[in-house]
C-alpha cells in the first residue's frame, strides 16, 4: 500500500489527509512537532482571551482520526532524504515514504534586531507562541506594558488578546495607518481610529531600532529609532511570517523564501510536495503573492493536491481571491482585487463609503477604463461570498454591483441596511463627475 | 491553558475582574435575595408588602444595574472575555455552589413546599406568606409555591433579559428576541393567567392557564380536572380548549414551516425565556460531542413516545364508553390517536425516508410498531392500555420529567451542564418542532461560502451542543432538529460565515467537499 507522509497538521495538510483518506484506501500518516492535534491556529488568540479552551478550538474529536485510519506522529522532523525517501527525527528514528506532503507553514518573520533572544519577546504563530505569551503576559501586573511591532492581522489579534487583560500596548507600524500596506487609505483610518478606541497606543510611522534587556535577560524595554525608550515587559514580533523550511536546507529540495513548487504543487523532486504557507509558486497565480500565507491558501492547495496524490492530477488554480479577518469589533472581508495605495494598478478606480459611526465601510474598486467591478472590501458589514464570486467572474460592471448591492448582503436578520446610502453616494460621485 | 490561576475569588484579575459599581450593584441584588432566605427560615418581616417589594426591586435593580456597569462603558461587541476563566462560567467552585442552591430549591419546591411555608388550610408562613400580599394584589387569594417560583422566574427573564439586550445591544436580533421572551413570560406566562383568576366564582372556573405554554409541554393540559374545567367554563371555556388543541396541530406546524422552531423555543416560551437570559452566562457548558447527540436524540424521542401514551392514556380513562358526557368515545379517540400515529410515520417513511439517519429508522420503527400493538393489544384481550394504570403514567411522568427532568436538571444544573439541558435531551414540545424543522421548514443557517476558519467559536456557543463548525467548515448548512435558532452562532462568528434565514427548501441542505473559492473546474468535478 502507498505510504503518504505528511509533514504538519495544519489546515493544509489535514486537509490533504482528509481528501486523500475520502478518495483512496492509502497508508497516511501525519507529522508534527507543535501539537497532538490538528487545531485552528486563527483561534489561538481565543484560548488566551478566554472565549474557548484548548480542545475548543480543536475542530476534530480525538476519535476522528484512528476512525479515519489517520496515524499521527509528534516527533520533529530534522533531516529528509529524498534519494532514500526517509524523514529522520530529532527524537531519533526515522520513517520512510511513498509520497511526501511537505505543509509546515509558517514561522515569525524578524529583521535580525538586537534583543530578540531575550525573555518576553515573541510572536503569535504556534502553540508554544500561545504558551509562551500566557507565561509572559499572564495579568498586568506581571506585564503592565507591552510592546508590538507590525501592525497586521498578527499584531492586532495580540492587541485584542493584551488589552482583555488590561494590559497597556503600544503598537509601532511603519506606515501611517494600520495596515496600510494592504488596505487603502481610507478602510485603514477608520480601523487605526477603532484601535485607539480600544485603548491601545498606536504610533504610525515607528519603528524598532532594538530591544533592551535586563540583567536577567528579560524584556527591559525597546528603543525606537526616533530614539524614544518604551520600557516593557512583553514584545510582540508581529513582522510578518516567512515559510517554515529551515529543516530542508541540507535537503535536495529546491527552497527560495520557501518551497519553490509548479503549479500542481510538486516541487524539484518527484514524489515530493508542497502546500500551505511553507509553499512558493514558481510563477505567481494572476494576482496572488508567490508565497501566500493564508488559512483558505492553505486549504485549497490540500483540496486540489489529494486529487493528484489520488490520480486525477489538478493543477493548483485558485478561483476568486477572498480573505476575512476581524479588527476587535469590525469584521472584515474582501472579495476580488483591492489594492494599497503603494500596490494600486493604475488602472485600479475606487468608490469608498463610510458609516457615520466609523464602524463601518466598504470600498469597491473598479476598472478606470471599462468600468469592470474588480473587488470589494467590506467592514462592519456582512456579505456573500457566492454573489460576488458569480459577479466577478461574469465581470459585472460597478454601476450594477452598487445598484445590487442588497443581493449581497449577509448580515443577521432585523440588522439595518445600507445599500440606499451606498447607492446615494456613488449617485452623487458620479453626477459631479459628469458635471 | 492551565496556567491561568483558578481562585475562587469572584472578583480577580482581569478579565475576570469586576468594577466597583459592580460590586455595589451586587451587594444589592444579594441583600434582596437575603431577605427571601430569611424569610426561608421563618425570620417574621413586619410589612410583608414593603419588605417584598423591597427585595424583589433589589434583585431586580442590582441585576440590571450590574448589567449597565458590565457593557454600557464598552465598545458594543462579542462580550466572551474570561468565560473559560470565571469560576461560576467554568465549572469552578461558584459554579457547585450555585448549582447546588437552586437544586435545593427545586427540591423544596417540588416536593417540600411546607419549608417556603406553604400552608393548606391556614395561613400561609416563611417565604410563601411574604408573597401573600403581592399575590392577593393580582389574582385576589393567598399565595402558593406555584406563585413565589413564578414570580421569581419573571423576575429572573425580565432581570437578565435586561443583561442580555445590553451585552448584545450591537445585534438587532437578539434585542427583538429577547423583548419578546420578556414579554411573553411576563404577559402570558404571569400576569394574564394571575389576572384570570379573578375571573373565577363559584359558578365559573377556569384552570390557570398560560396560553403559551403548549401541549406537550404543558402536559397536563388535557387531565380531566382540566377538560373538565374548560367545558364547564361555556364557550370560553372550550374556545380555550380548542385553541389547545389547535395550537398543537394547527398553528405550530405553520409557524414552525415558515421559521423554524425559534418563533417558539427562542422567541416564546418560558423554558427557553430562562435558558436565553439568565441561563445565557452558561451556554458554552453544553456537551458537544458527538456520543452526546446520539445520546439526546434516543431521550428526547423517549419522553416524546412518553407524554404520547401517558396522555393518550389519561385522556382514554376519563372518556366516557358512549358519547353522553363527552362526544369523543374511547374507542373513537384511541382508533384516532393511532390513524393520527400511522399518517404522520406512513408519511414520513414515504417521503422523506432518505433524511432518516440509521437510528432515527430503527428508533421510529421501533416505537411505531410498539405502540400500535400495544393499542390492538387493548382492543383485542381488553388488557389495560399501555399496560399501566393511567394514573401510574401520569404521576410518573409528572415526577420523573415534570419535576426531575425539567426543574431540578434543567434548571438546577445550568452552572454545571449548561443552560439547555431540558430543552435538548428532555422537552417533548421541542422534538415535535424539531421533528418538523428537521423535515417541514424553510428554516436553515446559512454558511457563506469558504469563509469558515474553523475557529470553533459556534460550536463553543452552541446552547444545543451542536457542532455548528462541522457543518461550517464544509460549507454545508446547518440543518438541526434541535437549533432553537438563538443566533448566536451567527454573532459569535468572527468572519461573518453564518446566517439564520427562512428560505427556499432547494438546496436547504447543500455539502461540498470543495469549498467555493477553489478552482471552478476541480469544484465541478468533484461537488458533481
Amino acid at each position: 500500500m502507498e505510504h503518504i507522509v505528511i509533514i504538519g497538521n495544519g489546515i493544509a495538510g489535514i486537509t490533504a489527509a482528509r481528501h486523500i483518506r475520502k478518495l483512496s484506501d492509502k497508508k497516511i500518516s501525519i507529522i508534527s512537532a507543535e501539537a497532538d492535534h490538528f487545531f485552528s491556529r486563527t483561534a489561538l488568540m481565543y484560548v488566551y482571551m478566554g472565549h474557548m479552551r484548548w480542545r475548543d478550538i480543536e475542530p476534530y474529536e480525538s476519535w476522528f482520526w484512528k476512525k479515519n485510519r489517520l496515524e499521527l506522529k509528534k516527533a520533529y522532523v530534522e533531516r529528509v532524504d529524498t534519494d532514500n525517501k526517509s524523514l529522520h527525527f530529532k527524537e531519533g528514528g526515522s520513517i520512510t515514504y511513498d509520497k511526501l506532503i511537505i505543509a509546515t507553514g509558517s514561522v515569525t518573520n524578524t529583521f535580525g534586531w538586537e534583543g530578540l533572544e531575550l525573555n518576553g519577546v515573541q510572536g503569535l504563530v504556534t502553540k508554544q507562541d500561545l504558551e509562551n505569551l500566557e507565561k509572559n503576559a499572564p495579568n498586568n501586573k506581571e506585564c503592565p506594558r507591552a510592546v508590538i511591532i507590525g501592525g497586521g492581522l498578527i499584531g492586532i489579534e495580540m492587541a485584542e488578546m493584551l488589552r482583555t487583560r488590561n494590559i497597556e500596548v503600544s503598537m509601532l507600524i511603519r506606515e501611517d495607518e494600520f495596515w496600510a500596506s494592504a488596505l487603502p487609505t481610507s478602510d485603514a483610518e477608520m480601523i487605526s481610529k477603532h484601535i485607539i478606541s480600544h485603548g491601545v497606543d498606536l504610533r504610525n510611522n515607528s519603528e524598532l531600532d532594538k530591544i533592551i534587556g535586563d540583567a536577567d535577560g528579560n524584556v527591559k524595554a525597546v528603543l525606537t529609532k526616533d530614539g524614544e525608550e518604551i520600557p516593557c515587559t512583553v514584545v510582540g514580533i508581529a513582522t510578518g511570517v516567512k515559510p517554515n523550511i529551515s529543516f530542508l536546507k541540507d535537503s535536495k529540495i529546491e527552497t527560495d523564501r520557501g518551497i519553490l513548487v509548479k503549479r500542481n504543487l510538486q516541487t524539484n523532486i518527484e514524489n515530493v510536495f508542497a502546500i500551505g504557507d511553507c509553499a512558493q509558486q514558481r510563477i505567481p497565480v494572476g494576482l496572488r503573492p508567490p508565497v501566500e500565507a493564508v488559512w483558505y491558501t492553505g486549504r485549497m492547495m490540500g483540496e486540489a493536491l489529494a486529487q493528484t496524490i489520488c490520480g486525477n492530477p489538478f493543477n493548483y488554480n485558485p478561483g476568486n481571491w477572498f480573505n476575512s479577518a476581524k479588527f476587535f469589533d469590525i469584521e472584515y472581508q474582501t472579495y476580488g482585487w483591492v489594492f494599497s495605495e503603494e500596490r494600486r494598478k493604475d488602472y485600479e478606480a475606487q468608490f469608498h463609503w463610510k458609516c457615520k459611526s466609523n464602524l463601518r465601510c466598504i470600498t469597491i474598486s473598479h476598472h478606470k477604463d471599462t468600468g469592470q467591478f474588480l473587488g470589494i472590501n467590506t467592514f462592519g458589514i456582512r456579505m456573500k461570498q457566492e454573489v460576488f464570486d458569480n459577479w466577478l467572474n461574469e465581470k459585472r460592471s460597478v454601476d450594477y454591483v452598487i445598484a445590487n448591492l442588497r443581493k449581497a448582503n449577509f448580515d443577521p436578520e432585523f440588522f439595518r441596511r445600507y445599500e440606499k446610502e451606498i447607492l446615494k453616494k456613488y449617485q452623487a460621485l458620479n453626477e459631479t463627475a459628469t458635471l | 491553558m492551565s496556567t491561568v490561576q483558578r481562585n475562587m475569588s469572584l472578583t480577580g484579575e482581569p478579565p475576570k475582574t469586576i468594577n466597583t459599581q459592580q460590586k455595589i450593584a451586587s451587594f444589592i441584588g444579594l441583600l434582596g435575595l437575603m431577605v427571601l432566605v430569611l424569610a426561608i427560615f421563618n425570620v417574621n418581616f413586619p410589612n410583608k408588602s414593603l419588605w417584598l417589594t423591597a427585595a424583589l426591586t433589589a434583585i431586580g435593580g442590582g441585576t440590571i444595574w450590574f448589567s449597565i456597569a458590565a457593557y454600557s462603558q464598552k465598545h458594543a461587541g462579542i462580550k466572551n472575555d474570561g468565560v473559560q476563566f470565571k469560576s461560576l462560567t467554568s465549572k469552578g467552585f461558584w459554579a457547585w455552589i450555585m448549582g447546588i442552591s437552586l437544586t435545593l430549591f427545586y427540591i423544596l419546591l417540588y416536593w417540600f413546599p411546607q419549608y417556603l411555608g406553604l400552608v393548606q388550610d391556614g395561613d400561609n408562613k416563611g417565604l410563601v406568606a411574604l408573597f401573600d400580599p403581592f399575590s392577593k394584589l393580582l389574582n385576589g387569594g393567598p399565595a402558593s409555591q406555584w406563585f413565589v417560583y413564578g414570580t421569581l422566574y419573571t423576575l429572573a427573564i425580565v432581570a437578565f433579559g435586561v443583561k442580555f439586550i445590553m451585552k448584545y445591544r450591537h445585534n438587532k436580533y437578539e434585542k427583538l428576541r429577547t423583548f419578546s421572551v420578556m414579554f411573553f413570560q411576563l404577559g402570558f406566562a404571569f400576569l394574564i393567567p394571575e389576572l384570570m383568576q379573578r375571573l373565577n366564582s363559584e359558578t365559573f372556573s377556569l384552570p390557570y392557564y398560560d396560553l403559551k405554554n403548549i401541549w406537550p409541554l404543558n402536559y397536563y393540559n388535557f387531565e380531566q380536572y382540566r377538560v373538565d374545567d374548560f367545558i364547564s367554563a361555556g364557550d370560553v371555556g372550550v374556545g380555550l380548549l380548542i385553541f389547545g388543541v389547535v395550537s398543537i396541530f394547527i398553528i405550530t406546524p405553520i409557524l414552525t414551516y415558515k421559521y423554524g422552531k425559534r418563533w417558539y423555543c427562542s422567541w416564546v416560551c418560558g423554558c427557553g425565556g430562562l435558558a436565553e437570559t439568565a441561563g445565557d452566562p452558561f451556554r458554552h457548558l453544553s456537551d458537544k460531542t458527538q456520543v452526546a447527540w446520539k445520546v439526546e436524540r434516543w431521550v428526547i424521542h423517549s419522553v416524546l413516545v412518553f407524554v404520547i401514551l401517558m396522555t393518550t392514556a389519561v385522556v382514554h380513562s376519563y372518556l366516557g364508553d358512549d358519547s353522553s358526557k363527552y362526544w369523543l368515545t374511547k374507542d373513537t379517540f384511541l382508533i384516532g390517536v393511532a390513524v393520527f400515529l400511522t399518517i404522520v410515520f406512513a408519511g414520513v417513511w414515504i417521503f422523506k425516508r432518505e433524511e432518516l439517519q440509521k437510528d432515527a429508522r430503527i428508533g421510529s420503527i421501533a416505537y411505531f410498531v410498539i405502540i400500535i400493538a400495544l393499542i390492538a393489544l387493548h382492543f383485542t384481550t381488553g388488557k389495560t392500555l399501555f399496560l399501566f394504570d393511567p394514573e401510574t403514567l401520569r404521576s410518573s411522568y409528572g415526577f420523573l420529567i415534570g419535576a426531575v427532568f425539567s426543574g431540578v436538571i434543567g434548571v438546577g444544573f445550568y452552572p454545571l451542564l449548561g443552560n439547555r439541558v431540558w430543552c435538548r435531551f428532555g422537552c417533548p414540545m421541542a422534538a415535535i418542532l424539531g421533528f418538523q424543522q428537521r423535515l417541514f421548514s424553510k428554516f436553515r443557517i446559512t454558511v457563506n461560502g469558504g469563509q469558515c476558519i474553523s475557529c470553533g467559536n459556534c460550536s463553543t456557543y452552541c446552547e444545543m451542543g451542536i457542532d455548528v463548525r462541522a457543518y461550517a467548515q464544509k460549507g454545508e448548512n446547518i440543518v438541526r432538529s434541535s437549533c432553537v435558532g438563538c443566533g448566536i452562532c451567527a454573532a459569535v462568528c468572527p468572519r461573518g460565515v453564518l446566517k439564520l434565514e427562512n428560505g427556499p427548501l432547494e438546496n436547504r441542505i447543500s455539502s461540498n467537499e470543495i469549498l467555493l473559492g477553489n478552482d471552478l473546474n476541480l469544484m465541478d468535478y468533484v461537488n458533481q
